[in-house]
């Protein structure tokens, strides 16, 4: 702390030296001119007659086109996976069920490189997380929930669960294939049957897990994989076929779906948006907290719904804190989501990019103080500069609103009561950091957060067998661990 | 000349006290007056139960226990009375050792519904269940007494604080019970209760935006459906429970879980 209060945030950028391009081979992936839609096994034209092109963020560049399914197309996937449930999945022995499982949870790793460039070339998100992050931890959720496949009475003691049928499953564009895996898996395991439809945007890893499935030799109709935008999405939703459905995604939608399923009598699980409270205690160890910030905000370009979007510093440490910060946000690399070296990536679309713009501008319009460090954004593609707000009011949009980007903004706090009331000052309640070296502060601050994930002197950490989901408008229902199958099961009293 | 009794006044239940309806409205219901309760009772009792909830949740599990266990006792020396707004007194004592086996639960929901998480590094991670704030209550019509302690107690017990709209014919247990909650040593506002007309008062507290929970299990199926529409407004959790049952997975859809994570280090 000393040693940046004696240089002052006017210090030289720490790296004046250019990395090497360090690229990830391009050439392991081979996409497929057409993706059609996989149902029952087999790949199939869209009833539809009509199909899109996902292309990469990064450049723009086409990657494949991909089918656009109506609800007649929902409706045999539906169909399906009801055929599916019904003839031989509902009856199959657990055990069996889990080896299915645990073969999917190999082919994963076996293809993880191939998979993680190609998350990252339809997504843009760096090769580094793609490849340390998304990848292994899909493959472990298929591992964790396998072994439950045949020991789910030992979950719910005294309650006989008992699988809910077919489930629809709608997944959102920041980590498609790991929440393919957070959703697929644990139906699978509960012995439900899936109809699952990938964001518009990210639709390839889906496409190519269909392909996994059928290495695995996956009883046809287990999975079902329909692609397209929202309208798709609303025809699942609307499907009277479901017995189940569970949502990733916005919470205006997350709210729209629970509208829709009002009176249908069918589960329902949502995880929705953020706004965490990234709270700093002026007891922390700095540089690590520093790290935690910048991995809660500039993880994955900010689209991550438990972004530790809003940063709350105790007053006396704010300073020498954000001149920390700011020098920090001057060594991340921002580029090629292919270069092992990136450390931020390319936004996720242009509809994004303008979303984040645009509450960008409604910061500085309120007043707040930008920062932004230098660094040369590519010409093509959808690109956004690692933002710090300073100075932001509790009312102000970027302090309220998910942004879902690398915006921070900055507020301050004196007390711990004060961190406490700012940190659940707000609609969502999906997770919180904390930072301070004090146990019992810990404890005290993480029993009064109203947040689903608490992390402390950590953050952004995932496992299969840990819960996540959100209190309030967050959404409700958990994935991961013991109580997340629950979202999967039926109980016979 | 023969004593005339003094009859009783039946009132709302709100933070504690027992208000008329502001509307100055009643119905007849049992052959009794009760109260109407209108929309300001209903955004006055969600106040009450959202001041009482740091008190309530904040609490040990222990005290909780004896708190809810205290209730017990209160009823019991009520049976008679609250025999006579129900179907009698097998039903009252089905009720009585209901609110003792849930006030049992208060030091044993952590343990049972939580845990620690064998995540893959190194890290101590676990997850404890939390209260999940104001929850608000369609009360069964029947069993009277039965089905509204069915619902209530795994509310309580959670750490929840809750808004019960009575039904409209049976009001008189929700009532009673009222008065036994008042004795108990219950904080002002954990229990609140609203006598009237819940296809008036349910719709009001679906859409509330300090309401975090609906329990619909006294709702009839035409009226679900809107009043689910409206609990979309917050991303309501809806329950639907049982109206005589008895078990920790009542409690569970009332509670969140919470997972905290710290690393390990020297």
């Amino acid at each position: 702390m000393s040693e940046i209060e004696h240089r002052g945030p006017a210090a030289p950028a720490p790296l004046e030296w250019e990395y090497a391009p360090a690229p990830e081979a391009r050439d392991i992936v081979a996409f497929r001119e057409r993706y059609g839609l996989y149902i029952g096994g087999d790949v199939v034209d869209p009833r539809s007659g009509e199909w899109f092109t996902t292309s990469s963020p990064a450049d723009e560049s086409p990657l494949a086109e991909v089918a656009q399914a109506s609800g007649e197309d929902v409706g045999l996937a539906v169909g399906a996976a009801r055929a599916a449930y019904e003839d031989g999945w509902s009856s199959l022995r657990p055990a069996e069920r889990a080896k299915y499982l645990f073969r999917i949870a190999r082919i994963l790793q076996e293809r993880s490189r191939e998979l993680a460039v190609a998350e990252s070339l339809d997504g843009g998100k760096p090769i580094k997380e793609s490849r340390d992050v998304d990848l292994p931890l899909a493959a472990a959720h298929f591992f964790y929930h396998a072994g439950w496949a045949d020991k789910l009475e030992y979950a719910f003691p005294n309650r006989n669960p008992r699988p809910l049928g077919v489930a629809g499953q709608i997944i959102p564009w920041n980590f498609p294939l790991l929440m393919l895996a957070w959703k697929v898996a644990p139906a699978l395991a509960c012995g439900n049957t899936v109809v699952l439809k990938p964001a518009e945007t990210t639709p390839l890893t889906a496409l190519m897990f269909a392909d996994v499935c059928h290495q695995a030799e996956l009883p046809a109709g287990v999975v079902n994989i329909v692609t397209g935008d929202g309208s798709t999405g609303a025809e699942l939703v609307r499907n009277e076929g479901l017995d189940k459905v569970a949502f990733t995604g916005s919470t205006d939608v997350g709210k729209a779906i629970q509208r829709e399923l009002a009176g249908r009598g069918i589960p329902l699980t949502l995880e929705l948006g953020g706004k965490a409270a990234n709270i700093v205690f002026d007891d922390c160890a700095l540089d690590q907290a520093v790290e935690g910030i910048v991995n809660g905000i500039y993880f994955n370009q900010g689209h991550v719904c438990c972004a530790g979007s809003r940063l709350l510093v105790q007053e006396s440490i704010a300073e020498p804190l954000i001149a920390k910060l700011k020098r920090r946000l001057q060594t991340l690399r921002v580029g090629d989501p292919l270069d092992k070296n990136t450390d931020v990536g390319a936004i996720n679309s242009r509809a994004q990019l303008e979303k984040i713009r645009e509450l960008v501008a409604s910061g500085e319009a309120d007043g707040a103080e930008i920062y932004q460090p230098p660094c040369v954004l590519p010409e093509r593609g959808y690109w956004f500069a690692p933002t710090v707000f300073t100075n932001v009011a509790q009312s102000s949009r970027i302090a309220t609103e998910e942004i879902f980007g690398p915006v921070l903004s900055v507020l301050t706090f004196r007390t711990p009561d004060e961190a406490v009331e700012k940190a659940n000052n707000t609609p969502y309640g999906l997770s919180a950091g904390v930072w301070t070296e004090k146990g019992s502060r810990i404890l005290w601050m993480a029993s009064r957060l109203r947040a689903g994930v608490v992390w402390a002197n950590t953050f952004n950490r995932f496992d299969p067998a840990s819960p996540f989901g959100g209190y309030k408008e967050s959404g409700f229902g958990r994935e991961g661990g013991r109580h997340g199958l629950e979202a999967y099961l039926r109980f016979d009293k | 000349m023969s004593r005339l009794p003094v009859r009783k006044t039946y009132k709302l239940y709100i933070g504690g006290a027992f208000p008329r309806s502001e509307s100055g409205r009643t119905y007849e219901a049992e052959g009794q007056n009760v109260p109407r309760a209108s929309r300001k009772d209903a955004r006055d009792a969600v106040r009450a139960a959202r001041g009482a909830i740091a008190k309530w949740s904040g609490a040990t599990a222990y005290n909780r226990g004896q708190v809810l266990y205290r209730m017990a006792e209160m009823m019991e020396t009520r049976a008679s009375d609250l025999a006579a707004v129900c179907s009698g007194e097998a039903e009252v004592e089905r009720s009585i050792d209901r609110v003792v086996w849930y006030a049992g639960w208060a030091d044993k929901l952590a343990q049972v519904l939580g845990g620690a998480n064998p995540v893959a590094g190194p890290y101590f991670n676990f997850t404890i269940p939390e209260p999940t704030g104001v929850v608000a209550i369609v009360a069964p019509p029947e069993p009277a007494l039965e089905g509204l302690v069915s619902r209530l107690l795994p509310a309580l017990v959670g750490g929840n604080t809750a808004v019960v709209a009575a039904s409209r014919d049976h009001p008189l247990a929700a009532v009673e019970l009222a008065e036994a909650v008042a004795t108990s040593d219950m904080p002002g506002g954990v229990v609140n209760i609203l006598t009237g007309d819940p296809a008036e008062i349910a719709p009001i507290l679906a859409g509330h935006m300090d309401v975090n929970a609906l329990d619909l299990t006294g709702a009839d199926a035409d009226s679900a459906a809107e009043l689910e529409r409206l609990a979309a407004e917050n991303v309501k959790r809806v329950v639907r429970g049982s109206a005589t049952g008895q078990s920790v997975w009542e409690i569970e859809p009332l509670v969140e879980a919470k997972t905290v994570w710290h690393p390990i280090g020297v």
